[in-house]
């Protein structure tokens, strides 16, 4: 039976893979094989994790290059006789999927949270209609490639041993030249592993922000924020995003204030266990997707708590 | 040079109601993808400093002729169209294979820009697949674009980092709902719109020989809102809760 290939740049998200590789293969005897391509570092990691590891050593192949990245995969996939490749569902691996799985002549699914295999075929749990419904959606190639979102699947123990094996592929000639990379400054917020999440969307001033960051430390939480917030206003960074195109978090509380609650927001927050919404029109949909709803202005509520909590 | 935008209509997500948790798409009208928007945008603004044409493509339903209206009004110059019932609900290779069909009926074209994602879909995948199909460089995620003769320069921003890039043209862009504000076009623009040059094909005129669907849906449903929904008059009452919750005081 073909493999399962997994590969992602990304050193957090690629173990994860490794985990969503051994539920698909459901201990049935297919190979699981991953990839690094320039980085022996994660190659020996993967390998520790259990899996077959192939490393791609080639300066030609820049990561920032993905019909080259796209042509390398296609290539070990054929090596590696592997029909499934999975790819983590970050901005680098959702466009390289697309490229890729035109490449093999496969479906491809993104943004995934969820997989089973069923009679041969693989069938992927995602959101649809801009994250207001979930739909479950099954590939019918023989080939599948299909990208993960971060966080759906527990990261694959580290195990004993473990041995890295080089891959030889041909580099396609270059087809971009990086002229620069600059690194976004932002102290790496972990928003789905806080367990309060204080959320403020543009109904909330930027003055009231360090009263709302305040509550969110005095809670032992995070602030985040609705899209706009960031990208219109640049007021927090985009790694504080939540929703469909920002981050899916599961906190056990989440305090909302000034956000209007379209579901491209409120996916992300969909598996909170307890939701508060401020907001002060009554008719605000988030206020209908709430455990507790309170029809007031933002900016009182917060100075109020505030005041109350410190 | 001529600048490609793909639109893709998508059902007005506000109007979408649920019945038994099922979505039901009757009546309701569609719109232009949002970020879609954005890539036009982009076009427009590339046509304004480097000249040529910004051509318009896309497949869809019969109504896509009309839903196109409003990008034409805002300023594209031209409009190829895939129009047919039965090509509505393509997944992203079918689609993908669709546009490239089209782009390869265009003369001269320099950049050809997508949306980073469909409003529906939102799955990114039918940019860099085209980009595979017609085997030209690619660049996702873009937040800034500039031409200068045969070359662009465009910036993808990751998560964590941008990367200036430099390719050849004709490439591919796909670009992030924040790169532009894009314009609204006014009322005497939209009455102009309907005169604009359209080519419009149905499935059979092109030789996309579709194969199949890569991709179909079994289910498709609403989550459960079993939220409990109780409203809070007072700050006071508001911390009674989070305290009764265990939220406070821990
Ligand atoms: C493909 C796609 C992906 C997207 N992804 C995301 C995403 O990941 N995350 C996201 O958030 N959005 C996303 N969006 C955008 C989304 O559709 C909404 O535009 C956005 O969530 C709105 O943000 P908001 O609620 O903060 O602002 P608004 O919609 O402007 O709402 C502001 C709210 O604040 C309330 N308000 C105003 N003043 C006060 C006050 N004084 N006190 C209390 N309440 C007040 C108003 O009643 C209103 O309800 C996406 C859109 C698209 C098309
Ligand atoms: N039917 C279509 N017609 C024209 N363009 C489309 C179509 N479907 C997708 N696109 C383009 O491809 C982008 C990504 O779509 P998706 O892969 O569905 O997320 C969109 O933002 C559009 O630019």
């Amino acid at each position: 039976m073909a493999a399962i290939l997994v590969y992602s740049d990304h050193e957090k998200l690629a173990p994860e893979l490794l985990t969503a590789a051994r539920l698909l293969a459901g201990g049935k005897g297919t190979g699981i094989k991953a990839v690094a391509i320039n980085n022996a570092a994660l190659a020996q990691d993967l390998a520790g994790r259990g899996a077959e590891t192939c490393l791609i050593n080639d300066a030609a192949i820049l990561a920032a290059d993905t019909a080259a990245v796209a042509s390398a995969l296609c290539q070990a996939a054929e090596k590696l006789d592997a029909a499934i490749v999975l790819l983590s569902s970050d901005r680098r691996g959702k466009e390289l999927a697309g490229r890729l799985a035109q490449k093999l002549g496969a479906g491809s699914l993104a943004d995934v949270s969820g997989l089973k295999a069923e009679d041969g075929k693989v069938q992927c749990t995602r959101n649809t209609l801009g994250g207001a419904t979930v739909a479950v959606q099954q590939i019918e190639t023989d080939k599948a490639v299909i990208a993960l979102a971060a966080r759906s699947f527990e990261a694959a123990p580290q195990q004993a041993g473990g041995k890295v094996s080089e891959l030889a592929v041909a580099a396609t000639a270059p087809s971009v030249r990086l002229i620069e990379t600059r690194s976004k400054a932002s102290e790496a917020v972990d928003l789905q592993a806080a367990e309060v999440l204080v959320i403020v969307g543009q109904g909330v001033g930027k003055e009231d922000f360090p009263v709302a960051e305040k509550i969110a430390k005095i809670l032992g939480g995070e602030i985040a924020c609705s899209k706009p917030v960031a990208t219109d206003k640049k007021w927090l960074p985009e790694d504080r995003i939540i929703g469909l195109s920002g981050k899916k978090c599961k906190p056990q509380l989440a305090l909302i204030f000034g956000v209007s609650g379209q579901v491209q927001f409120t996916v992300g927050i969909r598996d909170a266990s307890t939701v508060v919404a401020v907001n002060n029109d009554e008719n605000a949909f988030m206020l209908q997707m709430a455990d507790y709803a309170m029809v007031a202005d933002a900016k009182e509520v917060l100075e109020e708590l505030n005041r109350a909590l410190g | 040079m001529n600048i490609v935008v793909a639109m893709k209509q998508i059902p007005d997500l506000q109007q979408i109601r649920m019945r038994n948790r099922q979505p039901s798409l009757d009546g309701v009208p569609y719109a232009l993808g949002l970020i879609d928007k954005n890539a036009l945008e982009a076009g427009l603004q590339l046509k304004e400093q480097s000249g040529g044409k910004v051509i318009l493509v896309s497949v869809g339903n019969e109504e896509v002729e009309e839903t196109m209206k409003e990008a034409l009004a805002a300023g594209a110059d031209e409009a190829y169209l895939v129009l047919d019932d039965d090509l509505a609900d393509l997944e992203s290779s079918q689609t993908a294979v669709a546009l490239a069909e089209l782009i390869k009926k265009i003369d001269d074209v320099g950049v050809v820009i997508f949306g980073e994602g469909s409003g529906d879909n939102y799955s990114g995948q039918v940019g860099p697949r085209v980009a595979e199909i017609l085997g030209l460089p690619q660049v996702g995620c873009a937040s800034h674009i500039e031409v200068n003769g045969a070359t662009a320069r465009v910036t993808r921003s990751l998560e964590n980092a941008d990367e200036i890039l430099e390719a050849e043209l004709p490439m591919v862009v796909t670009v992030l709902g924040d790169i532009n504000e894009p314009r609204i076009p006014s009322v005497t623009q939209i009455l102009k719109a309907g005169k604009k040059p359209k080519q419009i094909f149905a499935g059979s005129d092109l030789e996309i020989g579709l194969a199949g669907r890569a991709v179909s849906t079994i289910s498709n449903l609403a989550p459960e809102n079993a939220r409990k929904r109780v409203a809070v008059g007072s700050v006071d009452e508001l911390i009674s809760v989070l305290r009764a919750e265990g939220f406070v005081g821990r």
